[in-house]
């Protein structure tokens, strides 16, 4: 099968900056597709050159099999959810919908109607005569949405559609776009720092750091085995253990990540590693407990249901986890 | 207690004049902005609008012939002098220059403010304002008789023509009626070249402002649903920068409209409004007539802004 967006080897650079450098990635059809990563770590270049803003300076692009270099954005059937929105401001809510449609010259009814569908869609329906500044940020949200979704793209992108959205509307947006995406059948990619959002949304995720991805797997695959430190650090939190460090618990002299939840403070069951130490902190997040564990010399964050009981600060405890969950990693 | 932090948490009232003001229109905000906007308001108000009001009612007054006074009583009949043929001569005569001297400094000015919104930045972007600012600060006399001596028959526009063996082309074009003349500097031509080097400022600024706040995320967005750049301009860029095209055009419309200075040192020797203006109440002494012709480019400028909304041209507002 064709890939929906294939890199080779694709770098842009701006002068010394490598913004991205050497990527290599297929997204297949169909695809929830997450590229994760801090700013300036080269994810919005990675879109920006699928969407045709940016033009790569060494590698090549493929869209659907098809060369995208040197192809300017008007002629790529890839449409993008900028964002902040960049909704038009001089149209309606109507006109910003059914603009797609009319630079092709779609005939005024027949655009109308579909811009209408989608409105409905993104369940704004009857908000067509509206101005953008007359709606708040989810909802031009919404109107980004419908906007690109009424062309019927190839290939949807999303540059960090949620950002500007406080918590509560992010999760409902999470999961209205991923339902969305499911029933559409397009192939959604999704830009974004958020790697709770990466980890809930998407079929498979690439960690970018500094213009290159250092990842590429399901989310499980990244959470679970993380390949690199930087990785295990910036997807979820994790406890990363020097090498001498695991030596002592038997595992080879190489860096390993032990994630908190991983960690019991139960006491130790048959085939499990053990440590001891002393609790140096512990603080309440709601729905678990998060206590710092200080083994000789190393620290390490655990995490605990709420309901389970609490060690005093000072106090000895003892740390078990399962061999399988010590995750040894490649250098760096 | 620290250094760095006061005696106490509330540090008492400022002494002096100074801090009893201070505290005063902090607590009375209303009184602050009256303070500050007394006097623009006032000379808005008694000295402009007043002068303005004055000046039409001059214009409906009308002279005596005989005695050459002003007879003051209401009547239309300067206004009916004002569409006698002549007169209604100079005005059509002053609005078409004007307006081609709009749309053609639109032309222009577009493409300078899109590359200076667009692509100038740092120095290019300081070289810019200075190129566009730099002949605002030269005199306009000055200015203006550097042109005649451009545009006339033993000037250096002429000779680099003759020297580029295309001496025929201008001859070609002053040889159409109308536009054309002895030379350059006694043509309407010549009156337009002018108009518009004069008032280019003017066009660009407001162009530029206004497409400087055109975030670049619209023209992509625009783009990434497939338009062309040529409808991009027309549906996102030209309607996000119209309010700045049409502030410009007001001030080079508006001026030209009463500009008596250019027509008189350039051009042919028919009247503009603002030189039948001068002369009316100068020479001729007719007040009435003068202020009728000066409700002229009023009115013609409160229907172009009346036009001009109700197109949409500030709806981006």
């Amino acid at each position: 099968m064709t890939a929906a967006v294939l890199f080779e080897n694709v770098s842009r650079h701006f002068g010394a900056v490598r913004a991205v450098d050497a990527v290599d990635l297929a997204v297949a059809e169909g695809e929830f597709f997450a590229m994760l990563g801090p700013s300036g770590s080269g994810k919005t270049t990675c879109l920006r050159l699928m969407a045709g803003f940016e033009q790569p300076t060494g590698g090549h692009i493929e869209i659907f099999g098809e060369t995208a270099e040197g192809v300017p954005p008007y002629r790529r059937n890839v449409n993008t959810v900028f964002q902040d929105y960049a909704l038009f401001p001089h149209l309606s809510i109507l006109d910003n919908v059914a603009y797609g449609l009319m630079v092709k010259g779609v005939a005024r009814e027949e655009r109308r109607k579909a811009a209408e569908d989608a409105l409905a869609m993104v369940k704004l329906p009857g908000y067509g005569t509206r101005r953008p500044g007359q709606l708040s940020g989810g909802q031009r949200q919404r109107v980004a949405l419908a906007r690109a979704l009424v062309n019927k793209p190839k290939v949807l992108l999303l540059d960090e559609p949620l950002g500007a959205l406080d918590l509560k509307l992010r999760e409902q947006m999470q999961e209205e776009l991923k339902t969305l995406q499911k029933s559409l059948g397009i192939t959604f990619v999704f830009v974004t720092h958020d790697q709770g959002e990466a980890l809930s949304m998407a079929d498979r995720i690439a960690v970018f750091n500094e213009g290159r991805i250092q990842q590429l797997g399901t989310p499980e695959d990244v959470y679970k085995r993380p390949k690199t430190r930087f990785v295990a650090d910036f997807v979820g939190s994790s406890n990363i253990l020097q090498p001498e460090f695991v030596t002592q618990l038997g595992a080879g002299r190489q860096l390993a990540s032990l994630r908190p939840e991983a960690i019991e403070l139960t006491g130790k069951k048959d085939g499990q590693l053990s440590l001891s130490g002393i609790v140096l902190s512990r603080s309440f997040l709601g729905a678990s407990n998060r206590i710092t564990v200080d083994v000789s010399g190393t620290k390490l964050h655990v995490t605990s249901p709420a309901a389970s009981p609490v060690p005093e600060e000072g106090s000895k405890v003892t740390l078990s986890f399962a061999p399988a969950d010590l995750h040894l990693m490649e250098a760096v | 207690m620290s250094a760095i932090t006061g005696e106490q948490a509330i540090s008492t009232q400022r002494s002096g004049l100074a801090g009893r003001i201070s505290d005063f229109f902090w607590k009375h905000p209303h009184v602050f902005l009256a303070v500050m906007l007394a006097p623009p308001l006032l000379w808005l108000g008694i000295i402009y609008l007043g002068s303005l009001l004055a000046l039409l009612l001059q214009s409906f007054f009308s002279i005596d012939d005989y005695s050459g006074l002003v007879n003051y009583e209401f009547t239309l009949a300067t206004y009916g002098q004002l569409l006698n043929e002549t007169n209604l001569d100079i005005i059509i005569r002053t609005v078409c220059m004007a307006a081609i001297v709009t749309l053609f400094s639109a032309l222009i000015a577009f493409p300078i403010a899109y590359y200076a919104a667009r692509y100038a930045r740092g120095k290019w972007k300081a070289l810019f304002y200075l190129g566009v600012m730099l002949p605002l600060w030269s005199s306009y006399l000055v200015k203006i008789y550097a042109w005649k001596l451009i545009l006339a028959k033993e000037g250096i526009l002429t000779w680099l023509l003759t020297k580029l063996n295309l001496l025929w082309l201008l001859d070609a074009w002053l040889s159409l009626p109308v536009i054309g003349g002895n030379s350059l500097s006694v043509s309407y031509t010549g009156t337009f070249i002018v108009f518009v080097y004069v008032w280019m400022p003017f066009m660009i600024l407001p162009i530029q402002a206004s497409l400087e706040r055109v975030p670049v995320n619209l023209i992509e967005a625009s783009s990434d649903l497939g338009s062309t750049p040529q409808q991009t301009f027309r549906h996102v860029l030209f309607p996000l920068a119209l309010p700045g095209i049409v502030a410009g055009s007001i001030f080079t419309f508006s001026l030209t409209l009463g500009d008596y200075i250019i027509p008189q040192i350039i051009g042919s020797s028919r009247l503009f409004i603002g030189q039948a203006v001068y002369a009316q109440q100068g020479t001729a002494g007719n007040i009435p007539l003068a202020a009728a012709f000066t409700v002229v480019p009023i009115v013609i400028m409160g229907l172009y802004l009346w036009a001009a909304r109700r197109m949409g041209a500030f709806d981006a507002l």
